[in-house]
C-alpha cells in the first residue's frame, strides 16, 4: 500500500493562494461559533479516544490499518486542532484537512455503529467541509458540480430544453416496445412524481426508460416535471454549501406541490435520498419531507407486494447485493430490497458483512465527485470492499445507487474482479411480466 | 372567448360533450383541459396514423404533428399547444406561429391572456419569444423565464459569457445576468435567480449571489447595499416599486424592503411573500416554530399552524381576505383568515376568492373523486375530474367544470345553494 500523498487539486491549490491566517481563524470561529452547539460539544467531550471506530472504516481497513485513516484519526487531524487552537491553523493544515474531510471520508456513518457513544463523525467531517466551503478550498470537480446545481438546479449543467428533450426521446424509444406507453409530463394531480438525478438524462437515459416501463406496466398514475426541480441530487450538501442545498430542495418539493402529487418516487440514488429525506428538507424548516418521498427500493417492494408487477423469469446466475449507506443505514431498506432481489433472482449470495454493517463503496459523500485527481487514492482506499466482493464468488452485483455504481465499477476494474454491476430496476425490467410489450 | 360577464350564467347543468363517443381516428386521449368559460374541453390525442393532434369537444384539429404537448388554455380562452412538425412551434387555436425553432417550451400568459410568450432554444442559443417575435439577442443559456402581468415585457436569467468544463474560477467572476426583452444588464453576477417585473414595467428585480456566500437583491442591475446569507425571490409593491424579499440573518429569516429589514429575523423560514393588491399589507408563508407553518401578515404569524406544509398564498381582489392551502398528517385543507376549514381532503387546489371577497372556494379531492368546496361547504356532486371554480362578477354564482361518467359538463350554481 502506498503512503498517503497530499494530492494537488486546482480548486484547493488556487483557493489556498487567497487565504490568510486571519481569514482562516475568522472563518473557523464563525462556523464553530454560529453554526454549532451542544451536539459538537457533546461529541468532542464524550470521545474517549478508544479507537473502536477504526475497524468500521474502509479507508482504515484498506490502508493497512494506518490510524491516520481511522475515523477518530480524521477528527484528530481536522476539527480537534481547529478547536484547540481557536481557529489558528495554517494554510497547509487547511489544505490537508480539505483532502481528509472531502476525499477520505464518505460520510457513510458506519463508524457511528462502532462508537460506544454513538458519536457521528460524519457530522464533524461535514462541519469541516462547511469551513472548507467558506474558505473556498473545495476541490475543483465537486465545486463545479455545486456550481451547476446553483445555475441550473441540476447536477450536470442540463439545460431546461435538454431535460424535456431527453424525456420525449425516451418516450419515443419506449413506444417501440410498449406502443401505448407514456412518460406524462406536467400532469397535475397525478399520484406520483418521479424524480431522478442529473446523470440520468445526461448519460444513463436507459434508467429513465426502464423506470417508465415499470410505471406503465404497473398501470400507475404518474408524471415527471418539465421544469427545473426534476433533479433530486445534491452535491452542495457535500460541499458544505447549505444555502444552495436549500435552494435545490425547495425547488424539488415545490415542483411536487405544484403538480399536486401525493408522493415523490425517486430513482436508485443514495445521496439524493439523504438530501430529500433528511438534510435538505430539514434545513428549510420541514421536519419530514412535505411530500412523502419513496426510494426506488421501497417502491419496487410496494409494486411487487401489491401485485402491480409480476415475475416472468428469474436471473439464474448467482447475484450479490450491495447495501447503499444512505438507504440502508439511513432508512433501513435492506430487507425490502432483499425480498425484491430474491423474487427476481434465484440465488442471492450475501457479501459479508452486510445490511447496515455493509462496507461503503468509497464513492459516496461526494468523494467520487472530487474527480480524477483523487481517483487512484480512492480506489486504493477500498481494497477492503474489493475483497468483500471477491469473496462472494459471483459475477453480478446489484447496487441500487448511482455513486455506488461509480465507486464499485472503479474497484472492479482496479482489482480485476470480473463482475457486472446492475441497478435493481434493470433486473426488474428484464424479468417482469410485460403484457403490453411488442 | 367572450368577457366573463357575457358567459352563459344561467343556473343549471349543461352537457358539453360525451367523451365516451368513439372517434375512429383517435388511438388514445391524454389529459383533459377545460376552457375558462367551460364551453370547451380539449386534449392531446394520438391518432391511429401515429401522429398527434388536439381534440376540442368532439372535433379534431385538422393539422397533425409529430408531437403535441403542453396543451394550455390562455386566460382569454385561446387554446395553445407546443407542436413539432420538423421544427418546434407554439400553436394558438390551431394556428402555429410562423417561425419554427430547435425547441420551444414553457408557455406563459399575461394576466388577461392577451399576450403569449414561451422559452426558445435554437442552435444552442437561448431566449424568449413573445407573440411570435424572438428576442434580438440569444444567450449560451437562459432559465427562470418570466412574462410581466401586463404582457409588455419578458425577462430571464441568462448566461452572457461562455463557461468551459470545471471553470470554477471564471464562474466566481460572474457569467450570469438578467436579460429584459433580450437586452442583458450591464453587470454579471455569480448567480441570478427569479427575475420579477414591476407592475409599472420600469423595474426588474432578481435574487443575486455576489460571491459564494453573499446574497442580495439587484434591481435594473444595481444591487442593494446590504447583503445576506440567503435571500428568496423579490416582489414589488403594486404602486411604489419598493421591493420586498425574504432575507436570512444570523440563521433566521426575516423580511427586507429595499435592503432594510422590516420583519425581524425570527422565523425558520419565510417565502412566497406578496403585497395585498392595494399595497397596504405585506404577507408571506412562514415557519414560526421549527416544523410548523402558517401565514404571516406584516410580520405577525397566524395562530393556526400546519405541520406538513403550507402553500398557495392567495388574497381576495380587494386585499381584505387571505387564504392558503395547509397540510397536516398527509391531509390537506384551506385556511382563510386564520381559520381552517373543518374538513381535511386528500388534496386541495389553490383557493379562489369571489370578486368581492365574500366567498372562497377550491377544488378538492376525496377518495379519488373531485368536487369544489365553497367556504368549507362541499358541492353536492362529485366528479372523476374537475377544474378550479370560477365566480361570476357579482360573486353570487359559481361555474363548475367537471367530468362525470365520461361526460364533460358545465354547471352554474348559486353560491347560496352550496353554502346553505
Amino acid at each position: 500500500m502506498s503512503e498517503r500523498v497530499w494530492i494537488k487539486d486546482e480548486g484547493i491549490e488556487r483557493g489556498a493562494e487567497a487565504l490568510t491566517p486571519e481569514r482562516i481563524e475568522r472563518t473557523i470561529n464563525a462556523v464553530l461559533g454560529n453554526e454549532t452547539g451542544a451536539r459538537l460539544m457533546a461529541y468532542v467531550e464524550t470521545c474517549a479516544h478508544c479507537g473502536l471506530c477504526s475497524e468500521a472504516c474502509h479507508f482504515y481497513l484498506s490502508r493497512d490499518r494506518d490510524p491516520s485513516y481511522s475515523p477518530v484519526g480524521k477528527v484528530k487531524q481536522t476539527i480537534w486542532p481547529m478547536l484547540k487552537n481557536k481557529g489558528k491553523v495554517s494554510v497547509e493544515f487547511m489544505k490537508q484537512a480539505t483532502q481528509i474531510a472531502q476525499t477520505e471520508c464518505n460520510l457513510c456513518r458506519r463508524c457511528v455503529q462502532y462508537c460506544p457513544f454513538g458519536i457521528d463523525i460524519a457530522y464533524m467531517m461535514t462541519l469541516v467541509r462547511r469551513i472548507v466551503h467558506k474558505l473556498e478550498l473545495t476541490p475543483l470537480y465537486i465545486q463545479d458540480t455545486a456550481h451547476s446545481h446553483s445555475a441550473t438546479l441540476n447536477q450536470m449543467w442540463v439545460k431546461d430544453d435538454e431535460w424535456i428533450d431527453a424525456l420525449h426521446w425516451q418516450e419515443d424509444e419506449l413506444r417501440d416496445e410498449f406502443p401505448t406507453a407514456r412518460i406524462p409530463l406536467e400532469k397535475e394531480g397525478a399520484e406520483i412524481m418521479y424524480s431522478v438525478i442529473g446523470p440520468e438524462p445526461k448519460f444513463r437515459t436507459q434508467l429513465i426508460y426502464q423506470a417508465a416501463a415499470i410505471m406503465n406496466v404497473a398501470g400507475l398514475d404518474w408524471t415527471m416535471p418539465a421544469t427545473p426541480g426534476w433533479d433530486n441530487s445534491d452535491m452542495a450538501m457535500f460541499t458544505g454549501d447549505s444555502e444552495i442545498m436549500a435552494r435545490l430542495k425547495r425547488a424539488h418539493f415545490e415542483t411536487a406541490a405544484r403538480l399536486r402529487v401525493k408522493k415523490i418516487v425517486m430513482g436508485e440514488c443514495g445521496h439524493a435520498f439523504r438530501s430529500v429525506y433528511d438534510t435538505g428538507n430539514r434545513v428549510l424548516g420541514w421536519r419530514m419531507p412535505p411530500i412523502p418521498v419513496i426510494h426506488a427500493l421501497e417502491f419496487y417492494w410496494d409494486l411487487l407486494n401489491e401485485g402491480r408487477i409480476k415475475v416472468a423469469k428469474q436471473i439464474e446466475e448467482p447475484v450479490t447485493f450491495h447495501d447503499p449507506c444512505n438507504v440502508v443505514r439511513g432508512r433501513g431498506l435492506h430487507e425490502k430490497a432483499r425480498e425484491v432481489v430474491r423474487a427476481f433472482c434465484k440465488n442471492l449470495v450475501e457479501m459479508h458483512p452486510n445490511r447496515e454493517h455493509n462496507l461503503c463503496c468509497a464513492a459516496g459523500g461526494g468523494v467520487i465527485n472530487c474527480g480524477p485527481p483523487f481517483k487512484n487514492a480512492r480506489v486504493e482506499s477500498n481494497r477492503a470492499k474489493a475483497e468483500q466482493l471477491k469473496a462472494t464468488g459471483v459475477k453480478i452485483c446489484i447496487a441500487p445507487c448511482h455513486n455506488c455504481h461509480g465507486g464499485l465499477d472503479d474497484i472492479i476494474h482496479k482489482y480485476e474482479l470480473d463482475m457486472e454491476l446492475k441497478f435493481l430496476g434493470e433486473i426488474i425490467y428484464e424479468c417482469m411480466e410485460k403484457p403490453e410489450a411488442q | 372567448m367572450a368577457p366573463k360577464a357575457q358567459w352563459d350564467w344561467s343556473v343549471g347543468s349543461k352537457t358539453v360533450v360525451d367523451l365516451a363517443t368513439n372517434n375512429d381516428e383517435v388511438a388514445w386521449r391524454e389529459e383533459s383541459h377545460a376552457s375558462p368559460d367551460g364551453e370547451q374541453v380539449a386534449a392531446v390525442v394520438r391518432t391511429t396514423d401515429e401522429t398527434y393532434t388536439v381534440q376540442v369537444n368532439d372535433t379534431l384539429w385538422e393539422s397533425q404533428f409529430d408531437r403535441v404537448w403542453y396543451l394550455r388554455y390562455s386566460p382569454d380562452g385561446r387554446l395553445t399547444a407546443l407542436v413539432n412538425d420538423g421544427d418546434w412551434k407554439l400553436c394558438v387555436d390551431e394556428e402555429a406561429w410562423e417561425e419554427g425553432y430547435g425547441f420551444v417550451w414553457n408557455t406563459l400568459f399575461s394576466e388577461d391572456g392577451s399576450v403569449i410568450a414561451c422559452s426558445v432554444s435554437d442552435s444552442m442559443q437561448y431566449g424568449m419569444i413573445k407573440d411570435g417575435e424572438i428576442w434580438p439577442n440569444l444567450f449560451a443559456n437562459a432559465n427562470n423565464f418570466v412574462l410581466s402581468a401586463d404582457g409588455a415585457h419578458t425577462a430571464a436569467a441568462v448566461q452572457t459569457e461562455p463557461l468551459g468544463q470545471a471553470e470554477i474560477f471564471k464562474f466566481k467572476q460572474g457569467v450570469f445576468s438578467v436579460a429584459v426583452d433580450g437586452e442583458p444588464w450591464e453587470r454579471n453576477f455569480v448567480n441570478v435567480w427569479t427575475p420579477v417585473i414591476s407592475p409599472s414595467g420600469t423595474h426588474v428585480a432578481a435574487q443575486v449571489r455576489l460571491n459564494l456566500f453573499e446574497y442580495t437583491i439587484a434591481c435594473n442591475g444595481a444591487t442593494w447595499n446590504e447583503t445576506f446569507s440567503q435571500v428568496w425571490e423579490p416582489c414589488f409593491h403594486p404602486k411604489t416599486n419598493a421591493i420586498a424579499a425574504p432575507v436570512r440573518l444570523g440563521g433566521k429569516w426575516g423580511m427586507a424592503v429595499d435592503g432594510q429589514v422590516v420583519w425581524k429575523p425570527q422565523f425558520f423560514q419565510v417565502w412566497h411573500q406578496r403585497y395585498t393588491p392595494r399595497g397596504d399589507r405585506l404577507i408571506a408563508l412562514v415557519c414560526p416554530q421549527y416544523g410548523r407553518w402558517t401565514v404571516a401578515v406584516d410580520g405577525q404569524a397566524w395562530r393556526t399552524t400546519f405541520g406538513d406544509m403550507i402553500s398557495d398564498l392567495t388574497t381576495s381582489p380587494d386585499g381584505r381576505r387571505i387564504a392558503a392551502v395547509g397540510k397536516e398528517n398527509e391531509r390537506w385543507t384551506i385556511i382563510a383568515d386564520d381559520k381552517a376549514w373543518p374538513e381535511m381532503y386528500d388534496m386541495c387546489w389553490k383557493p379562489v376568492f369571489s370578486p368581492n371577497g365574500d366567498h372562497v372556494a377550491a377544488k378538492v379531492e376525496r377518495s379519488k373523486k373531485y368536487t369544489i368546496v365553497v367556504d368549507g361547504k362541499p358541492y353536492s356532486k362529485e366528479f372523476s375530474e374537475c377544474w378550479d371554480p370560477i365566480f361570476s362578477d357579482d360573486g353570487n354564482l359559481i361555474l363548475i367544470r367537471g367530468i362525470i361518467n365520461n361526460t364533460y359538463i358545465r354547471i352554474v350554481e348559486r353560491v347560496s345553494t352550496i353554502c346553505g
